[in-house]
């Protein structure tokens, strides 16, 4: 699906963000990408529709060469991949609809789109996407008049709308809390699932991305230093992403699925040993 | 409580220029332009005493004003005025919204910048008075000479805040919008124009107030409107109908005043 080859990116002021990446991503499968702030994973994922212009190397999404487009053909290719962002990057003083048709401005001429007159088809598969992300009741309201997790089912509406082929997600979680963060990713696999559609998720969260994607791919300074399974996420390759820390309690441990718990008190550790999951949870 | 002696830090917020020489140079230079410039500044007393007397009329006009001598003219040159103002403003806007778009830096190439700055350089740095003097020349008396002289400047007053504006918005929704594909003007219309418009709505109906203002001043030059009238009474010392077509004015900018602020008040 989507092709990677000797990726480099380096910016005006002359640091490398991305040196030499190549990875592949077949239809239907969710990428988790982390790494530590400034290691290149939004560079990365920005590149793949050239948000940010790559300095050289090669990004073909299907047989499409996205690296040599410009002009109409950078937006055809741009239409196939939809983007979430990490604060939602929702235009806040229009309504959700709008927000969500904003998605189909690839496909709808200039005068319709300033007008509001979209075609029915689009209405439909913007009715369609709200109804999925379980935002039917608020169509009308203003973007800003939602909390967090409804903004980010906005931007997940936008980015289906456009019929995309894979999805770019940059830190859909981080302004958000750990309840909200599960719903969001859950929904975010759930509708990649449905449709096929590969997707790379940027995260700090490696917990939350264990939990969720199929693959995990490390990036530090630059370079992909890890490309592999969850499972085989363990402190000796979290140390080589991130450096020296004490990682045992980040990592999900096969059994425990719940992770945030790892974070918590040690009082309350103590006790999940001696008390049942159901009596954990009325304590927290 | 045993008190920790602490060796005590003299703190002073830094000073602007670090250098203590250059400091009190630009002090001192300052300070003696300035006197050197009051010096040179003529009073003249008995110019003074004269001027007295006659703005002592004119004030004890403005305590009896006369609307009725002159009220056909008056409300001739309202009219005119009002016409102007709106027109012009209408007009102002609509060619100062493109404008505005391509003098914002982040949203369009560096050559149609550069051209939009330049339009908006030319537009602010003539004066209202001196466009209206050269437009009346070559269009003649009359308030079609105030009309294009109050749309002229309106482009360059309105394009160039709505340009700042545009360079303050947030640029997520607009990377956003770029990411789905879509075309330019698209781009504009769903994630920039969205941002600004109750900047825009505000800054139209204050150009609106001013348009207004700046008509009674480019009547003066004979571009027609209450300015016109205003200039006539004056001509012939009719201080008390001179003061009926200020209060006027002053009631209409008010007014436009309360009204733009009851507008702009719900739009966030």
């Amino acid at each position: 699906m989507l092709t990677i080859a000797g990726l480099s990116k380096r910016y005006a002021k002359g640091d490398k963000a991305l040196d030499d990446v190549s990875l592949s991503i077949p239809a239907g499968q969710v990428v988790g990408l982390i790494g530590p702030s400034g290691a290149g994973k939004s560079t990365l994922i920005r590149c793949m529709n050239r948000l940010v212009e790559p300095t050289s190397g090669s990004i073909r999404l299907g047989d499409t060469e996205i690296t040599r487009l410009g002009g109409m053909g950078l937006r055809r290719a741009r239409r196939r991949m939809g983007m979430i962002f990490q604060e939602y990057a929702l235009v806040e003083r229009l309504t959700v609809m709008e927000n969500v048709l904003s998605g189909r401005l690839g496909y709808v001429g200039f005068w319709r789109a300033f007008l509001r007159r979209f075609p029915q088809a689009d209405v439909d598969r913007a009715f369609a996407v709200l109804d999925r992300v379980g935002l039917m009741d608020h169509v009308d309201k203003r973007a800003d008049e939602l909390s967090g997790g409804q903004r980010q089912r906005v931007g997940i509406a936008r980015a289906l709308v456009q019929e995309p082929d894979i999805m770019l997600v940059d830190e859909p979680t981080a302004s958000l809390d750990p309840k909200t963060s599960r719903q969001i990713m859950r929904l975010i696999v759930e509708v990649c699932a449905e449709r096929r559609l590969a997707a790379i998720v940027n995260t700090h969260d490696v917990a939350l991305a264990q939990m969720f994607v199929q693959r995990i791919i490390g990036l530090k300074a630059g370079r992909t230093v890890f490309d592999g399974p969850p499972e085989a996420l363990d402190t000796d390759v979290l140390t080589a992403i991130y450096g020296e820390e004490d990682w045992s309690r980040t990592i999900r441990e096969a059994e425990d699925d719940a992770v945030e718990e790892a974070a918590a008190e040690d009082a309350v550790r103590v006790l999940r040993v001696q008390a049942t999951p159901s009596a954990v949870a009325r304590t927290l | 409580m045993s008190a920790v002696s602490v060796p005590a830090h003299r703190w002073r917020p830094p000073p602007l220029v670090a250098n203590p020489w250059l400091r009190y140079a630009l002090i001192g230079g300052a300070a003696l332009y300035l006197a050197l410039a009051l010096g040179s500044v003529e009073v003249n007393w008995a110019r003074l005493s004269d001027g007295w007397a006659r703005g002592l009329r004119f004030i004890s006009g403005f305590l009896e004003p006369n609307f009725s001598r002159r009220w056909d003219d008056i409300i001739q040159g309202m009219i005119e005025s009002l016409t102007m103002t709106v027109t012009s403003t209408v007009v102002g806007i609509a060619i100062s919204v493109p404008i505005g778009i391509g003098a914002a830096r982040n949203v369009v190439p560096r050559g149609v910048y550069f051209a939009c700055r330049a339009i908006i350089a030319v537009s602010r740095s003539l004066q209202e008075i001196i466009v209206a003097i050269l437009l009346v020349a070559m269009v003649g008396f009359g308030p079609f000479a105030g009309f294009l002289t109050l749309s002229f400047a309106t482009i360059g007053f309105l394009s160039k805040l709505l340009a700042e504006d545009i360079e303050d918005i947030d640029p997520a929704p607009v990377e956003a919008i770029r990411a789905t594909g879509a075309p330019w003007p698209s781009l504009i219309a769903f994630g920039v124009l969205p941002q600004v418009a109750p900047r825009l709505l505000g800054l139209s109906l204050y150009r609106l107030d001013i348009n207004f203002r700046e008509s009674a001043v480019v009547g003066i030059v004979g571009a027609g409107g209450i300015g016109a009238t205003l200039n006539t009474a004056i001509d012939r010392y009719e201080f008390d109908s001179a003061a009926a077509i200020l209060i006027l004015i002053i009631a209409i900018v008010m007014a436009s005043e309360y009204v733009s602020g009851l507008v702009r008040g719900p739009v966030k």
